[in-house]
């Protein structure tokens, strides 16, 4: 029992000093910074949080914004949604202007709501859940990374406008992610018009051999197929197809654009489409970036580091071209200031998502990955 | 009804079935001499796989090619494997001959974990392209639709394999010791038989065959890695009970029961479900038959 009270007394110490802090550095500019940065998913938050301390370091050694330091505020979520709203309830209450987050779809959903009713603007660098922002229920979200089904329609386009497929099959592997990219492409030809889904099935991942799903695509005569998983079943598919002499254009997720694809599946990778992330290391400020991350801690940055840095240097921006922290002015200024990044040149569209981000059709040819124009 | 794709499926059913059968009459065999169901299995036809494919990687770069390089690559492979039968038997099945028959059980499942953990760390976890060992034959160029010239090794040495083993046990002096062994262990050793070195030899024999199985299917399948062993063993293990398990002929007819099942499923209603076709067959079979296809109903003395 006593000791109960010691952790209530402490934990009430720490909530004080919590709240003393902000109030004693009264004029700056509060960004907070919210994601997984203990536990399992923390390589996925971490490197948000160095990317918007190297940016905010930077933008104050310069004086900080319209004579206003920066001042970041970091809260660990964890990833989960039931910490994810502890923390938003914090950063609010300590008067947070804007924030940077949170990492994961499910702890964005979750502290989302309590930034929406305190008017706060949250721009995420990693919440790819497609509803987030094309729901249309949360106005003060942003985020600087593409959402999932970006590259599932962009499949879909590419196979119905460049291909002039008439006749698609969809297979996936079953799993969230392979799954999620077929029924989305497949939402996209059906809604398109112009070509039929005329094969829509899954397939047993670590299965010895799919011959009846080739001869069915042989049957059903499709023109193409587009397929959600990863490289070790899509190499066995055009294998097998090849060893059957069945052609047809095979188009693949980022989940087979890699080595390991090229790797197993050898000559049978030959003129096969992947989709995957636009290059984004030819911009001269990610470049910088890097190059600064790696001077400073001595290696490659993390993964999300370009989204999060991204989204921090956007903030950086709105606020001076708005003049101030006000919601309204912000997001106006979010929508209509380009800004350069280390994703390339970007503004938010209507719905909260980046222009300009995104991903690219790329094809196998004598072995390597190369951009499709 | 389309007669041309029914076919087409048949045979693919049956290539998926003799591949099942091919690592199923090496559990079978195991299993019918002493009655231990050896969850390795799947784990020595994986590391007959890498092995091929090392001794393939050597082969090729010391200039052999075709078919000279799958001889060497299946003989050293059945080498290797015979080797790991041989040991596996000695360390994990033996001292616990006399146990109840659910600790060698468990012991299987053991070795099993073991050897795919062991692959893992010594090789890679990843995904590693196995070549294509097998030629195409021009004289298959017709037939390519329903049979790869792979698909017909595989076919044929399903057959040889099961002609073969059938005649071991029967007509051949070891084939006599293993009956012996497999009735009665310690009438056995009363009348002079090396009931250990038979036991040795049926793992040699059963490893033998799975290696032979590995790098056939590794070079069907074009990659193999640390895991494929244990979708292969519960599938032959699967098509083994299927036809009644300790059955020769059974294990065939059951992989080939399996793989038809498998295909015709997955090609006319949905390959999403190809296993519960599988199992659901076997839950089916075994309701009805609870030996198995082929299998005798082993009276239960009291």
């Amino acid at each position: 029992m006593q000791q109960k009270t010691l952790v209530k007394i402490v934990a009430a110490a720490f909530a004080a000093a919590a709240f003393a802090v902000p109030a004693l550095a009264a004029d700056t500019i509060k960004i907070g910074l919210a994601g997984p940065h203990t536990g399992d998913l923390a390589p996925y938050g971490l490197p948000s949080k160095d990317a918007a301390e190297m940016v905010v370091a930077e933008v104050n050694a310069k004086g900080g914004i319209n004579g206003k330091k920066v001042e970041l505020m970091v809260a660990d979520d964890q990833c989960k949604p039931e910490i994810a709203t502890n923390v938003a309830t914090k950063l609010v209450s300590e008067g947070v202007n804007i924030v940077i987050g949170h990492v994961c779809s499910g702890a964005t959903k979750a502290a989302l709501g309590i930034y929406k009713d305190a008017k706060i603007i949250a721009i995420s660098p990693s919440a790819t859940n497609p509803p987030l922002t094309k729901g249309g229920e949360y106005p003060n979200f942003y985020r600087t990374i593409a959402p999932d089904d970006e590259q599932a329609k962009l499949a879909a386009s590419f196979v119905v406008e460049k291909l002039g497929a008439k006749k698609v099959a969809v297979l996936h592997d079953k799993g969230d992610y392979g799954k999620g990219f077929a029924d989305f492409s497949k939402e996209a030809i059906e809604k398109g018009g112009k070509a039929k889904v005329v094969m829509y099935e899954g397939i047993q991942p670590g299965a010895m051999d799919y011959s009846a799903v080739i001869q069915k695509l042989n049957k059903e005569k499709a023109d193409a197929i587009i397929f959600g998983g990863y490289h070790p079943e899509a190499s066995k598919l055009l294998s097998q197809m090849n060893k059957k002499r069945i052609k047809m254009p095979f188009v693949g997720p980022d989940g087979i654009k890699g080595d390991g694809f090229l790797k197993i599946a050898g000559k049978d990778a030959e003129g096969v489409y992947a989709t995957g992330p636009m290059d984004v290391t030819k911009y001269p400020l990610n470049a910088k970036a890097r190059a600064d991350f790696k001077a400073k801690y001595g290696k490659e940055p993390g993964t999300f580091f370009d989204q999060a840095y991204a989204a921090t240097l956007a903030v950086m921006n709105a606020v001076k071209v708005a003049g101030g922290t006000d919601y309204e002015a912000v997001g106006k200024a979010l929508k209509s200031s380009e800004v350069e990044t280390t994703v390339g040149k970007i503004k938010f569209d209507a719905k909260g998502d980046a222009e300009g981000v995104g991903f690219a059709v790329y094809q196998v040819k004598n072995g390597a990955f190369g951009e499709v124009k | 009804m389309d007669f041309e794709y029914l076919f087409q499926l048949l045979c693919g059913g049956l290539v998926k079935g003799s591949i099942y059968a091919l690592i199923a009459l090496g559990y079978t065999m195991v299993y019918g001499i002493i009655q231990l169901i050896n969850f390795a299995h799947g784990e020595v036809y994986m590391i007959g796989a890498f092995v091929a494919l090392i001794i393939s990687g050597v082969a090729t770069l010391s200039g052999y090619s075709g078919l000279s390089v799958l001889i060497v690559a299946a003989v050293v492979a059945a080498i290797y494997a015979a080797a790991y039968g041989f040991t596996l038997e000695k360390i994990a099945y033996r001292p616990l001959r006399g146990a109840p028959r659910l600790s060698p059980l468990i012991s299987a499942i053991g070795a099993s974990i073991f050897l795919m953990n062991y692959v893992q760390l010594a090789q890679t976890p990843d995904f590693l392209p196995f070549p294509e060992l097998v030629p195409e034959f021009e004289f298959m160029e017709p037939l390519l639709q329903y049979v790869s010239s792979v698909d017909m090794v595989i076919l044929v040495m399903t057959a040889l394999t099961m002609v073969a083993l059938t005649v071991l046990i029967k007509y051949t002096k070891i084939g006599k010791a293993m009956r012996a062994t497999q009735q009665d262990q310690v009438m056995a050793r009363l009348v002079g038989i090396n009931v250990d070195r038979v036991i040795s030899a049926t793992f040699v024999i059963g490893s033998v065959l799975a290696a032979i199985g590995g790098v056939l299917i590794a070079s069907r399948t074009g990659q193999i890695n640390s895991a494929i062993g244990f979708m292969a063993g519960i599938k032959a293990f699967t098509a083994a009970v299927l036809g009644g398990i300790g059955n020769i002929p059974g294990a065939v007819l059951g992989g080939l029961v399996l793989g038809v099942a498998e295909t015709l499923g997955a090609g006319y209603i949905s390959s999403a479900y190809e296993d519960v076709f599988a199992f659901g067959l076997l839950v089916l079979i075994l309701i009805l038959r609870p030996a198995g296809l082929l299998g005798k109903a082993v009276k239960q003395k009291v």
